[in-house]
């Protein structure tokens, strides 16, 4: 009994360190979605990567006014060009502008990774959502599932997946997001079990609130931080992942200018023409590299006392 | 006498640890009057909070288990309730206030946000109104600027204003019982003034039956009608407020007011109750207090547990003891009324004396 009444409060809780923090800060900065703004601002890396990601998403709506040529059109009296004034990145063996269908490549690689981490946000937080909050039975069958899904290596089962289902952009969507949702469910689930043990979600209960405004209303603003860091974190990821999907022949099918299609189709020429493969894979690192530093750096901005330890 | 608002029979709950099955609560009674104030009184890890929970339908099971008794809310059973029914009855007919104000609001929705969702939950209304009538119930509650603190997050509000918004979000929806449990606890002595003050006035206002959970006897004094002194698990007596101070009859009960601080009288060393509350765990037979009790009388408070008895012959006066029960031969050596027994004892006047 008396270590019942310890825990409900000595348990560790958010609100009281938030009070601990300066109180000018939050005086003269009154709204917290503008606070997180200002430190990551303020984060030179982080701000190196928004603007990678900015100039990745502007590439990919302007792509057509971007790109100098027809990423599809083959010119036979330009075949693998080096890159020169007039093709930046060169030509393929089809005598494809490299620049244009790297340019193009930036639509597919947004796409596929909003589209995909959108998928599996929404089939695991629901179930990460689920699991922790009512736990139990419930929580255990959802629980092996994930650890049965995560025996599997990933690849093979995306592999596997995008297989069965035959070649192409849906099928590649399907595989990976079929994948990668297991990362969020178990995230969500140890966040929610964590929101759950605080006292005001118990006072949000004894008010009343019904179990799914309780999720939606109470838990899933106090989550979403770490899901929004999780979901920047895992773009990259699933961006190599279409990429390498598309490299071994599983993803988008041949004149569709994606990158990993790209760096497959070079790889035959890697001695002779470097640059079919090399700029799409610059490109991918690139947008990996960006996403990365600005997930590190939503993370730092989203939870200070995190990147103090 | 009318029907109780609420009315807890015998109630018993059980968590089970790994130490074993703590009998947390051994046979509750309690009953809530409508528009009436009740103290609930005790030293921590008594039931008090248990007692309240089980009433809200938020004791954690498992470890709790609600093993035996019932729980009357306006002739509902509530511990028969499904979720959904429990759900109608939360927030919009009884209402709880918690300990710790720190924690009990959500740090990242808006203080309109929680008090309006509330009224959200329950009624179907607009946002509008939700909006309108939290900032009315917030102004109530002696906030100023409601307006502006709609917007504002907990993180930026005091300990005794976010206990303020707690209050608002308890009242807003006019419920008919209001759980306080230990409101001030938290608080510093100002603050906790002024909460006691919001409280008091609401109680003007608006007819709502409170159970103040505290282990502050002088403090519940003020706002309370009637007081349930709990030992243990087990409630020991029950009475006015007037009555527990004039002429408390639990062993306990005379042992915890003799305890309290007198600014008339010098400060020397408060009497204390020696020995320690016993474990719940594995708890002994008969009276949970005969361990520590001064009037221990023999083998019956050992192997009878005392039911609760109203001595004073109208119902206000409850005691778990065997000094009163037909159990026992014994009769207190202190008067229980002063028309029948004062005459018998005139040596217990003085016993009595000093503590008015």
């Amino acid at each position: 009994m008396s270590d019942l009444q310890e825990g409900r409060s000595g348990r560790p809780n958010r609100s009281d360190e938030s009070t601990t923090q300066s109180p000018d800060e939050e005086t003269q900065l009154p709204s917290r979605r503008r606070k997180v703004a200002g430190r990551l601002i303020r984060n030179r890396l982080a701000l190196l990567g928004s603007g990678i990601v900015l100039a990745l998403v502007l590439t990919a709506l302007f792509a057509p006014y971007i790109a100098p040529y027809d990423p599809v059109e083959q010119d036979y009296a330009a075949l693998e060009q080096p890159p020169s004034l007039e093709h930046p990145f060169g030509t393929d063996t089809l005598g494809r502008d490299v620049f244009s269908r790297v340019v193009f490549g930036a639509k597919y690689a947004v796409f596929l990774g909003l589209v995909i981490v959108g998928f599996e946000m929404l089939l695991g937080v629901t179930l990460g959502l689920v699991a922790g909050y009512y736990g139990g039975m419930v929580e255990s069958v959802i629980m092996r599932v994930v650890d049965v899904a995560l025996s599997i290596p990933g690849v093979v089962l995306a592999l596997a997946i995008a297989g069965m289902l035959g070649g192409g952009l849906i099928p590649l969507v399907i595989a990976i997001s079929l994948v990668g949702w297991r990362g969020f469910t178990r995230l969500v689930r140890g966040d929610v079990k964590g929101v759950m043990e605080e006292e005001y979600i118990d006072a949000a209960k004894g008010a009343g609130v019904s179990d799914a405004r309780l999720i939606v209303q109470h838990i899933l603003p106090n989550v979403a931080s770490s899901i929004i860091v999780y979901a920047t974190l895992t773009i990259p990821t699933v961006i190599l992942w279409a990429a390498g999907l598309s490299f071994l022949g599983m993803g988008v099918s041949p004149p569709t200018p994606e990158w990993g299609a790209l760096i497959a189709n070079g790889r035959g020429e890697i001695d002779d023409a470097w640059w079919i493969s090399t700029f799409p894979g610059l490109a991918i690192m690139v947008t990996v590299i960006g996403f990365n530093v600005l997930g590190d750096g939503l993370r730092d901005a989203l939870d200070p006392r995190q990147s103090e330890l | 006498m009318t029907d109780p608002l609420l009315a807890i029979d015998d109630l018993h709950v059980h968590f089970h640890t790994e130490e074993g099955t703590v009998e947390a609560l051994d046979g509750v009674d309690l009953e809530v009057y409508g528009d009436e104030v009740v103290g609930v009184i005790g030293e921590s890890g008594c039931g008090k909070t248990v007692t309240m929970l089980s009433v809200m339908g938020l004791l954690q099971s498992p470890p709790a288990e609600v093993v035996g008794g019932s729980i009357r809310y306006d002739g509902r059973d509530l511990l028969t309730c499904s979720e959904s029914e429990l759900n109608e009855i939360r927030g919009e007919e009884i209402s709880m206030i918690y300990q710790d104000p720190m924690t009990s609001l959500n740090p990242v929705l808006t203080v309109g946000r929680q008090v309006s969702e509330v009224l959200l939950a329950h009624r179907d209304i607009s946002k509008r109104d939700a909006r309108e009538r939290s900032v009315e119930m917030l102004d109530a509650c002696g906030l100023a600027d409601p307006e502006r603190l709609m917007d504002e997050y907990p993180h930026s509000l005091s300990g005794g204003m976010r206990q303020r918004v707690m209050i608002a979000m308890a009242l807003v929806t006019e419920p008919n019982l209001l759980i306080a449990d230990e409101p001030t606890t938290a608080l510093d002595v100002t603050i906790q003034a002024q909460v006691m003050e919001v409280l008091r006035e609401l109680r003007s206002d608006h007819e709502v039956s409170i159970v103040f959970i505290t282990h502050d006897l002088p403090l519940v004094s003020e706002i309370a009608d009637r007081i349930a002194v709990m030992y243990a698990g087990t409630v020991a007596e029950t009475c006015s407020v007037e009555r527990l101070f004039d002429r408390p009859l639990h062993p306990y009960t005379r042992k915890l007011t003799e305890s309290i601080p007198k600014l008339d009288q010098p400060a020397t060393r408060l009497p204390s109750i020696d020995g320690t509350v016993p474990s719940l765990v594995d708890p002994p037979d008969g009276c949970r207090f005969a361990s520590r009790c001064p009037q221990f009388i023999g083998e019956e408070c050992r192997s009878v547990t005392p039911a609760l008895t109203d001595v004073s012959g109208t119902g206000r006066h409850e005691v778990a003891c065997h000094l009163y029960t037909d159990v026992s031969e014994a009769s207190p050596p202190w008067p229980v009324d002063d028309e029948d027994r004062t005459a018998q004892q005139p040596t217990a006047e003085t016993d009595d004396g000093g503590r008015r």
